[in-house]
């Protein structure tokens, strides 16, 4: 991309400049984008962020471990579960502590039901922002009964904080396996009806097929991931690459399409939720006995060093990078946060697109705003 | 069983007769219209509120939930309610909007969409204005919306607004052409423009089952393009709320946007009136030509339930467009109408004129 000028210039006179946001109803979050419009064609884009910033690198230093990871859950709200694992993740390889292998089933099934509820949400959002308002209600059912599951073994539907340096913060609820059965047996009579409904409609085919391309040289040069990365051809599910947790050994597939357009994306988050249940399946009958935390000797204190531990949340890499002194009480901990970098990527997609589009595109990106601004 | 036998248009037979006794004749006239006036705008308001009803229940439903059933039986008096909410709210006009226009822009698109309900007929012989080009009035009429609408984007001073008229506009110019030509198919085949006309004509079957493939093609497009007028989804980008807040209604509250709304649903009747008198045989019972005893027992149902029948079926079939597709970008959507639907129309209007013209000997 050649040097990027700045906003406010512009040779051509027939722009407008217009406010999409803070508040409005499709962005997914508050984010506001100053568009510079020529009748319907975007020429400009500029996103202006910090609506949502609460200072949470900078809390966290005033915390200690076990606090800090409450916070990770208000970053991507619809990560939760692996906001907290990689927090815990980096606290436990600081501490060199050896989960047991209970608690390690445990968060990856809570990670991959988390991650079909987000992309549940994604696709019912995707079908209210495209103009469909049925697809909003079928994708929420599903996300019900997660959220129950959830309510059920963690107390908490949405800010769960289950998922702790040590382990899980407690066991899972007796019905937990029964009810994650049903769950997917009924998801998977209802999978279909979803690709009846939205997936083969020629209007959503054509609202989303070659809009928005990002090539696979822009995806990396921007530092994309997740299914934005994926769908333009960069192999990079952190599940793979960097396998933690266990998932080394289960066996499911990395989804990478070429094309780099809003379809691709589409149907890369389509089959990662095949590939969940997939894992899930493989996991739900077989969960070890054992302890569930390592328990962990009053306040924990980390050893001094630097520490980087990434996670695959439903929206890509979530970095963690720990700095410890030695006290209880991080020195630095820094997120380095997929939405961020899936933003970057926005102005590069959206020029040369019409305002329909912008949606389009704004919704197969699947940005969560307080994630960017923390 | 005497209940039956009193048709409407008897009703109004004799009430006609009572004012020209009582009255001179210029002012049983002017009674009759004030009279007619009063009963069309009385039935548009009843049709807007149970239109309402029936389309947020079919979404509902549609949706897996039940809609509203708090205010009132099964929720029967929530468009009440939303009505009486619409009253009380203050109707602000923006700051350096065009004032002038800004008032009057919901009023002339409500007035258009009430002057369209003189032609049609709505039983035997109750007709309001039974002129020689019923449809042809209809059609033009109901393009005069487009200033009102066109008004109320610019005089709002909102680039949201204007973003939305703008679109609007376009999308509602290109597809009247279509609906036109389709129902100029079925005109070309009564050989009349007149609505009575139409119905009479379809005494033995209706034209969507007498016109073979050109009604079944217009009545397809009409649908279609009636859709895209009514700025209903999947062609509502106007409204968008997604993209654009409110597109052009965005600056009014109140009673000015109940005025909107109101149009809005009185729009959706009036074309599923239209398409029912013109394709679906308005009034007229369905008629198997040959089964005498059938045709006789369809007799029985009046008139007035034959019509609002059709138009009901419509009017759901529209509602159902809505809850299932996403919404159309605007170039797609003129492009469906210039490259697809407008093309199709026009070799559909010529094959439906030489099979008339062929009187049918094909």
């Amino acid at each position: 991309m050649e040097i990027i000028k700045k906003f406010t210039e512009s040779e051509d006179e027939q722009s407008f400049v217009i406010n999409i946001g803070p508040q409005h109803p499709s962005t997914h979050g508050v984010l506001h984008l100053k568009m510079r419009l020529n009748g319907e064609t975007v020429v400009d884009v500029e996103p202006n962020l910090g609506y949502i910033h609460r200072g949470i690198e900078k809390m966290n230093e005033a915390l200690t471990y076990k606090q800090c990871v409450h916070l990770t859950s208000r970053m991507d709200y619809l990560s939760a579960h692996m906001n907290n694992q990689a927090v815990s993740l980096a606290v436990e390889k600081g501490m060199q502590i050896e989960v047991p292998e209970r608690a390690k089933a445990i968060r990856i099934i809570m990670a991959e039901l988390q991650r079909l509820a987000s992309h549940q949400l994604w696709w019912g959002c995707l079908g209210l922002d495209m103009g469909a308002v049925t697809p909003f209600f079928l994708g929420f059912r599903e996300r019900e009964t997660i959220l129950e599951i959830f309510e059920e073994s963690t107390g908490n539907r949405l800010t769960m904080s289950y998922i702790t340096p040590g382990g899980v913060l407690q066991d899972i609820h007796p019905n937990f396996v029964a009810d994650v059965k049903k769950w997917i047996a009924q998801f998977k009579k209802n999978l279909p009806e979803f690709d009846q409904l939205y997936t083969g409609n020629v209007i959503v085919q054509s609202r989303l097929k070659g809009i928005g391309i990002l090539s696979t040289e822009d995806a990396l040069s921007f530092g994309t991931c997740g299914p934005v990365a994926r769908a333009s051809g960069i192999a990079c599910d952190v599940r793979k690459r960097f396998p933690y947790d266990g998932y080394e050994k289960l066996q499911f597939d990395e989804i990478i399409y070429h094309g780099g357009d809003c379809w691709d994306r589409y149907m890369v988050r389509m089959d990662e939720m095949k590939q969940s249940i997939s894992i899930i399946e493989q996991l739900i009958d077989n969960i070890p006995s054992g302890a569930y935390r390592e328990k962990l000797k009053g306040v924990p204190k980390v050893p001094e060093g630097e520490y980087y531990q990434r996670v695959e949340t439903a929206r890509g890499e979530l970095g963690v990078y720990l700095v410890s002194d030695g006290g209880s009480k991080p020195y630095r901990l820094k997120y380095r946060t997929p939405n961020f970098a899936n933003l970057s990527a926005l102005r590069s997609m959206f020029i040369g697109q019409k305002i329909g589009d912008m949606v389009a595109i704004m919704s197969t990106l699947d940005l969560i705003i307080p994630d960017i601004d923390r | 069983m005497t209940l039956l036998t009193i048709s409407l248009a008897d009703i109004i037979h004799s009430i006609d007769t009572w004012l020209n006794q009582t009255l001179s004749p210029t002012l049983a006239f002017a009674a009759e219209l004030v009279l007619g006036g009063v009963a069309i705008i009385g039935l548009v308001i009843v049709m807007a509120i149970l239109m309402v009803y029936a389309e947020r229940k079919v979404a509902g439903f549609m949706q897996m939930r039940y809609g509203p059933n708090r205010v009132g039986k099964w929720g029967t008096l929530q468009a009440v309610a939303d009505v009486l909410k619409l009253f009380m709210k203050e109707c602000l006009t923006p700051k350096n909007a065009d004032k002038l226009m800004f008032a009057i822009a919901p009023f002339l698109v409500t007035a258009v969409s009430f002057m369209t309900f003189a032609p049609m007929s709505f039983a035997p012989g109750v007709q309001f204005w039974d002129i020689n080009i019923g449809v042809f009035f209809i059609t033009a009429v109901s393009s005069l919306s487009v200033i009102g609408i066109l008004m109320a984007g610019w005089s709002s001073n909102n680039k949201y607004a204007l973003l939305g008229s703008m679109r609007s506009g376009a999308q509602i110019v290109s597809y009247e052409l279509s609906a036109g030509l389709s129902l100029i198919t079925i005109v070309l085949m009564v050989g009349s423009l007149s609505v009575k006309d139409i119905i009479m004509s379809q005494q033995d079957l209706w034209w969507i089952f007498k016109g073979h493939i050109p009604a079944i093609v217009a009545f397809v497009v009409y649908i279609i393009a009636s859709t895209a007028e009514l700025n209903r989804a999947p062609f509502d980008l106007a409204e968008a709320e997604q993209e654009l807040t409110a597109g052009f209604h965005t600056e009014y509250s109140g009673m000015q946007f109940a005025m909107f709304f109101l149009s809005e649903y009185s729009n959706m009747f009036v074309l599923s009136m239209l398409a029912s008198t013109v394709f679906l045989g308005g009034w007229m019972p369905f008629h198997i030509p040959g089964l005498d005893g059938f045709n006789h027992a369809m007799d029985f149902i009046p008139g007035v339930v034959w019509f609002f029948g059709k138009t009901f079926a419509i009017i759901f079939l529209i509602m159902w467009f809505r809850w299932t597709f996403p919404r159309l970008r605007i170039d797609q959507l003129l492009k469906l109408e210039w490259k697809y639907l407008l093309p199709v129309s026009i070799v559909n209007m010529i094959i439906a004129a030489l099979i008339t013209l062929l009187n049918w000997q094909l």
